[in-house]
């Protein structure tokens, strides 16, 4: 127990097997804050932010929400996820719910909200979002950045406390992109603390308070956008970011 | 044309007359249909009683045994326990087991009739495959539906109500629909514990007449059921695949 608001991860080791996938891996961030995370596929991003989610369970080290110990034995898994959202890579919208339907389920299942409530706040969030006119369709109605924008919200409409994006922007159309990424930058402005895992350089680097370059399953560098993106100390970090510009992402 | 000379070499072979009169006899047909018919119409009613319990109880056993975590081991050692058993034995022994080994029993208080414990085997027969359907069609949602719905804080309870179980539905339904022709059929073997359904009666015309015309009559009735449904199955996989190819473009 700590009475540190946040998020703080506390050298978290992770193997998948043999194969280590996270190691000793320490991170915290303040209020309000928001921090990229960057590195290739495989450095394990994807499985720190799920490990935040308690999705996959860590093997040592300790994780605090807000000062509480969620990494604990007795905690309530359920009850700690209603208070932070993850959006993953490919959307997962339920596709046999109507996108209204979609954001009130796990306001009224998990926080027991009575149907008109749950929908005024999740029509209350789609017009934030320019996505009033799309409450009544399916998924596989909407595009892809339509899609993603939607799970954000669904994610939102529990009221989070932190909020994880997994390369949400990574399984879209380029022209899609910018709509997705808008929304955080929204986010950031009203205050949220996010963790974001992202390819998006550009992004991080006029979004993000701070930037953590994570390779080999470690925080290999971190620091402010400038410093990791402009002038990073660690030749694994340049030459990632090599392969990054010359793809044509920066 | 091969179904055209097959039915001519029939029809013109010095046999055919036996077989007709055996088989396919006017009068015999209009004596024994009454029974036939009134014999069928229990089966038609055993078997949607046997269905709707079938649908239920099998969806009770396939979540079970989708739920994950070490607090829910024991049912779902249980659900994996009977699924196995039941598979393994003959739907004919257990309607046997049942049907003639309870009611000797004498117990009291248990139901002694050959009906009840007739559809009793049945649904304890068919749950478990029926059970096995369904579970492939919640492992067939895919993995990142669980994920997503359990980050927004739902139990697995919840995730299998609200998200697994309304997709699994509708992706076995066609397999669903497959077995409820087999049951259809299954039911009639409930005749060996005395019951006049349709089978029997065309066995006991038999035993009287020795004219087989009864049998054929009661296929008659069998295929007018399960035809329309096979064809309502292959209508219905036709429509979900032409959807789904609609929603890829």
């Amino acid at each position: 127990m700590n009475t540190r608001q946040g998020l703080d991860i506390v050298n978290v080791s992770k193997s998948f097997g043999a194969q280590p996938v996270l190691i000793d891996v320490s991170l915290s961030l303040a209020p309000h804050e928001v921090v990229c995370v960057i590195g290739a596929s495989g450095s394990g991003k994807s499985t720190l932010l799920k490990s935040v989610n308690l999705l996959v369970p860590i093997d040592s080290g300790q994780i605090y929400l807000d000062g509480v110990e969620i990494t604990a034995v007795q905690v309530n898994a359920n009850r700690i996820r209603s208070k932070m959202g993850i959006v993953f890579q490919s959307f997962n919208l339920f596709p046999h719910l109507t996108v209204l339907a979609n954001i009130t389920l796990a306001p009224r299942k998990v926080l027991g909200l009575d149907r008109a409530e749950a929908e005024q706040r999740a029509t209350d969030l789609l017009e934030r979002f320019g996505l009033l006119d799309k409450s009544g369709d399916y998924p596989d109605r909407l595009s892809g950045g339509q899609q993603q924008r939607v799970a954000i919200v669904r994610s939102l409409a529990m009221q989070p406390h932190l909020m994880l994006l997994d390369e949400v922007t990574s399984a879209l159309d380029p022209v899609l992109v910018g709509e997705v990424l808008e929304v955080l930058r929204e986010l950031k402005q009203q205050g949220m603390t996010m963790l974001i895992a992202t390819h998006e350089m550009g992004f991080a680097r006029g979004t993000a308070d701070r930037v953590a370059f994570l390779h080999g399953g470690t925080v290999w560098e971190r620091g402010s956008p400038e410093v990791i993106l402009n002038d990073p100390k660690r030749p694994e970090t340049r030459e990632f970011l090599r392969r990054i510009v010359d793809s044509g992402r920066l | 044309m091969f179904v055209a000379v097959a039915l001519w070499a029939i029809l013109t072979s010095d046999t055919w007359p036996r077989v007709r009169d055996q088989f396919f006899n006017v009068d015999h047909l209009i004596e024994v249909w009454p029974a036939v018919l009134s014999g069928f119409w229990l089966d038609v009613r055993m078997f949607l009683v046997a269905e709707v319990l079938i649908l239920a109880a099998a969806l009770l056993v396939a979540v079970t045994r989708s739920l994950r975590g070490p607090l829910f081991f024991p049912i779902r050692a249980l659900s994996i326990l009977y699924v196995d058993l039941v598979r393994g034995i003959p739907l004919l022994l257990v309607i046997l087991l049942l049907g003639f080994g309870v009611p000797a029993l004498d117990l009291p208080g248990v139901p002694r009739s050959a009906l009840f414990w007739g559809i009793t085997a049945l649904v304890i027969s068919y749950t478990a495959y029926t059970a096995e359907i369904y579970r492939a069609g919640i492992d067939s949602v895919h993995e990142s539906q669980r994920m997503s719905a359990r980050s927004l804080g739902l139990t697995q309870v919840q995730v299998m109500r609200h998200v697994l179980v309304p997709q699994a539905v509708r992706n076995v339904i066609p397999a669903l629909l497959s077995s409820f022709v087999s049951l259809q059929k299954d039911v009639a073997l409930v005749f060996v514990l005395g019951i006049r359904e349709g089978v029997r009666e065309a066995q006991i015309y038999n035993a009287r007449t020795f004219n087989y015309t009864g049998y054929i009559a009661v296929t008659l009735l069998f295929l007018a059921v399960s035809v329309p449904v096979a064809r309502l199955t292959d209508w219905y996989g036709r429509r979900d695949r032409e959807r789904r190819q609609a929603i890829s473009v």
